[in-house]
């Protein structure tokens, strides 16, 4: 049992944060939930990716630098810890991305996963619909067979990053006859541009268009644009949802970094004598060690071929609360002049509502997990 | 980085939960509760036997440490199988003896740690005043005196062993029966080298409390598991309804979490990074404490009445829990510590 990393994985920290001193903005970029912040977290992913460090996980003919776990570990760690820009590429990175990776054609992986790379195109996810969010599979709108593709047909909502993205993948019906709801669905990927789709931008708390409805009426989508099997998007879907709980979504980079900060805000700004916030500051570095420590220990799990399965649920509901523990502790110790831990804020309470909320990952743990019976949700 | 135990450690794990299950423990901690002490010290002798105390001290003291991974494995056991005595103390009293000795004072390490380290004995230990980094009173009270065979007091730029001790009280968890040391008897160590052993003493403190409080928490989670799923009402098993399984879900995020901080703060404590060990161990101690003492209140709520009574054994680890969340420093004192050694301040 050890923590100790090799001269290789030493080296690869070095040159990280080498390139990230020489790289990140000197001054925080506007929000990227802005048209303005957009554009410019867009043109920060083409100056990562120059150099290839947008995607350093990646096999290097798609724009990586065929990293291991433990590197892109600390990668995250060294990018969060320079006040790097937050990822607006994020979805198709960590959804998109593995999805093609495990289920895609080497056409599609070879079309797609360069300009995703380069922040070219940058993608959303549609998976809610107005009337499926928790039972995702009772989702209701349909992709029709028609000659050389599908007519996609119905409305998603909650699509994170829709409001200013180029394109969108989700699940469809294709099979209104299978016997069960999970079964018949079909994993696509179109053009938020094409005709037929209409994009109207939802404020989220503050007001920022941070994700959108998509109102889909007969889009066409061509066979190349589906992923796997038609009628196994089910299985496909829940392949990349793992990730999205799991390893991939939330590194421990990011929750270092922000109690780091909160640690600074401390000892320049509390009072030594409230004694209950200093509590919580603490508890924000020691939750921020235990994350980092978790997931080093899922990552020795998976070099040792170990599967992370449900376990990615305990993940999902430790780092968003986590998060908002953070950043509340942040407003009261600095006050609620809007910037940095505002926005932080305002985006931490979306945590245990997105990817599952924390209610479907409680009764997962507690099914798969320890072993309860299922019972009526 | 390989941050997994290996095949050996788990087998260690193992074997001991194995020992430990045979050994009815339930019994042993209620017999140790009404002041008889031989079915818990047989139960001591065993884990003497199986090496637990000797993982804090090094070779030429009979000891095969210092081990501080295996020690949280051990420490894991001993608290998923609630055993009664000072294991904790005994642990830390080693770690002292030996800190000592690596510290030019040989003397108490030749003459004391081979029977602490066979479990032919048990110690108890406190740890007051100033000099261990963390304030005064880290812990005031001997837990056990009557069953030790030595009784050290270290604090003050002091190492003591004590001529006797108080009439001891109980606690919360009758099992832990509290007493204070009496003043005077010979000094062993005094100056820089009893304050430097005393801090390691803390340490190791730290680190068997917080492993021990893990295993409590994971021995309430799995007792509580077995009975919602057994125990039925409105015709269906209560552990599926959704607030019940909710709350163990938490505990077991809760203890998920605070168990890598356990081995990390071993092995920053083995690879002797001050820094790392520093803040993790005062981590582990919080966060495996809490973790613990919530699995309890989880535990007592969804077991109901039943829980709530002295002759179901649930309660040898609902008062544990309760009773080790303040033991080697309560979770205000660590997180001070997390803040201090975490940089600046």
């Amino acid at each position: 049992m050890d923590l100790d990393f090799t001269a290789e994985e030493g080296e690869f920290r070095r040159r990280a944060r080498a390139w990230l001193a020489a790289h990140v903005p000197a001054e925080p970029l506007p929000s990227l939930e802005t048209e303005e912040g957009f554009a410019a977290h867009r043109a920060w992913e083409g100056e990562l990716a120059a150099d290839r460090w947008s995607v350093v996980s990646w096999p290097e003919e798609y724009g990586g630098r065929a990293a291991g776990m433990v590197e892109w570990l600390l990668f995250e760690e060294e990018y969060y810890a320079a006040g790097a820009p937050g990822r607006v590429s994020q979805n198709g990175i960590s959804l998109l991305a593995p999805t093609l990776f495990g289920h895609g054609t080497a056409e599609q992986r070879a079309r797609v996963l360069p300009p995703m790379a380069r922040g070219e195109v940058i993608w959303a996810q549609a998976w809610s619909e107005p009337e499926s969010g928790s039972d995702l599979a009772s989702l209701r709108s349909t992709a029709r067979r028609v000659r050389g593709g599908w007519l996609l047909n119905g409305q998603k909502t909650w699509s994170s990053r829709a409001a200013f993205a180029d394109r969108a993948f989700g699940l469809f019906r294709s099979d209104p006859e299978a016997g069960r709801p999970h079964r018949g669905l079909t994993y696509l990927m179109f053009p938020l541009d094409a005709d037929g789709v209409t994009v109207r931008p939802i404020g989220r708390l503050d007001g920022k268009p941070a994700f959108a409805e998509l109102f889909l009426d007969d889009v066409f989508v061509p066979d190349e644009d589906v992923i796997g099997e038609p009628g196994q998007g089910w299985r496909i879907a829940m392949s990349t949802t793992g990730d999205e709980r799991g390893l991939t979504l939330r590194s421990p980079g990011r929750f270092l970094a922000t109690a780091g900060r909160l640690l600074r805000a401390w000892h320049a700004h509390g009072d030594p004598a409230d004694t209950a916030l200093r509590d919580r500051v603490a508890d924000a570095l020691i939750e921020a060690r235990a994350y980092q420590l978790f997931t080093w220990a899922n990552a020795s799990r998976f070099a040792a071929g170990e599967p992370i399965g449900a376990e990615s649920s305990l993940n999902k509901v430790f780092w968003s609360e986590h998060d908002i523990a953070v950043h509340e502790t942040a407003l009261d110790l600095l006050g609620t002049e809007p910037g940095d831990w505002t926005e932080g804020y305002v985006f931490a309470l979306a945590g245990p509502i997105y990817a599952g909320t924390n209610e479907i990952q409680r009764d997962i743990i507690a099914e798969r997990l320890l072993g309860l019976p299922k019972g009526r949700r | 980085m390989r941050f997994l135990l290996d095949d050996e450690q788990r087998a260690f794990a193992r074997s001991l939960d194995g020992m430990l299950t045979a050994a009815d423990t339930p019994a042993a901690a209620r017999a140790w509760a009404a002041g008889e002490h031989a079915p818990g010290l047989a139960v001591w002798r065993r884990l003497g036997e199986a090496g637990v105390f000797a993982l804090a001290a090094p070779g030429e003291y009979e000891g095969v440490g210092p081990l501080p991974v295996e020690t949280a494995v051990a420490f894991v056991e001993v608290g998923r199988h609630a055993v009664p005595g000072p294991a904790v103390e005994t642990v830390t009293a080693v770690a002292l003896l030996s800190g000592l000795a690596e510290l030019g004072v040989p003397g108490p390490a030749k003459r004391l740690l081979p029977a602490l380290v066979d479990g032919g004995t048990c110690a108890t230990l406190t740890l007051t005043g100033t000099g261990t980094g963390t304030g005064t009173g880290t812990e005031p009270h001997a837990l056990d005196a009557d069953a030790a065979g030595v009784l050290l007091a270290a604090g003050d730029g002091e190492v003591r062993l004590a001529p006797g001790h108080t009439d001891l009280r109980g606690s919360l968890d009758p099992a832990r029966r509290l007493g204070r040391l009496l003043p005077d008897g010979e000094v062993l160590a005094s100056g820089d080298a009893a304050d430097a052993a005393a801090r390691c003493a803390l340490d190791w403190a730290a680190l068997a409390t917080a492993a021990q409080c893990l295993g409590i928490g994971y021995a309430l989670l799995d007792r509580t598991v077995a009975y919602v799923k057994e125990r039925t009402q409105f015709g269906v098993p209560v552990g599926s309804f959704q607030a019940v399984k909710h709350r163990l879900a938490d505990v077991l995020v809760r203890l998920e979490f605070a168990r890598p901080l356990v081995f990390g703060a071993a092995v920053s404590l083995r690879d002797g990074d001050r820094s790392a060990a520093d803040v993790d161990l005062a981590a582990a101690k919080v966060t495996a404490g809490e973790a613990a003492y919530d699995a309890a209140r989880v535990a007592l709520q969804l077991h109901g009445a039943v829980g709530y009574t002295a002759e179901y054994d649930l309660s040898l680890w609902l008062l544990k829990a309760r009773e080790l969340r303040g033991a080697w420093g309560g979770a205000g004192m660590w997180r001070g510590r997390v803040l201090r050694r975490a940089g600046g301040g």
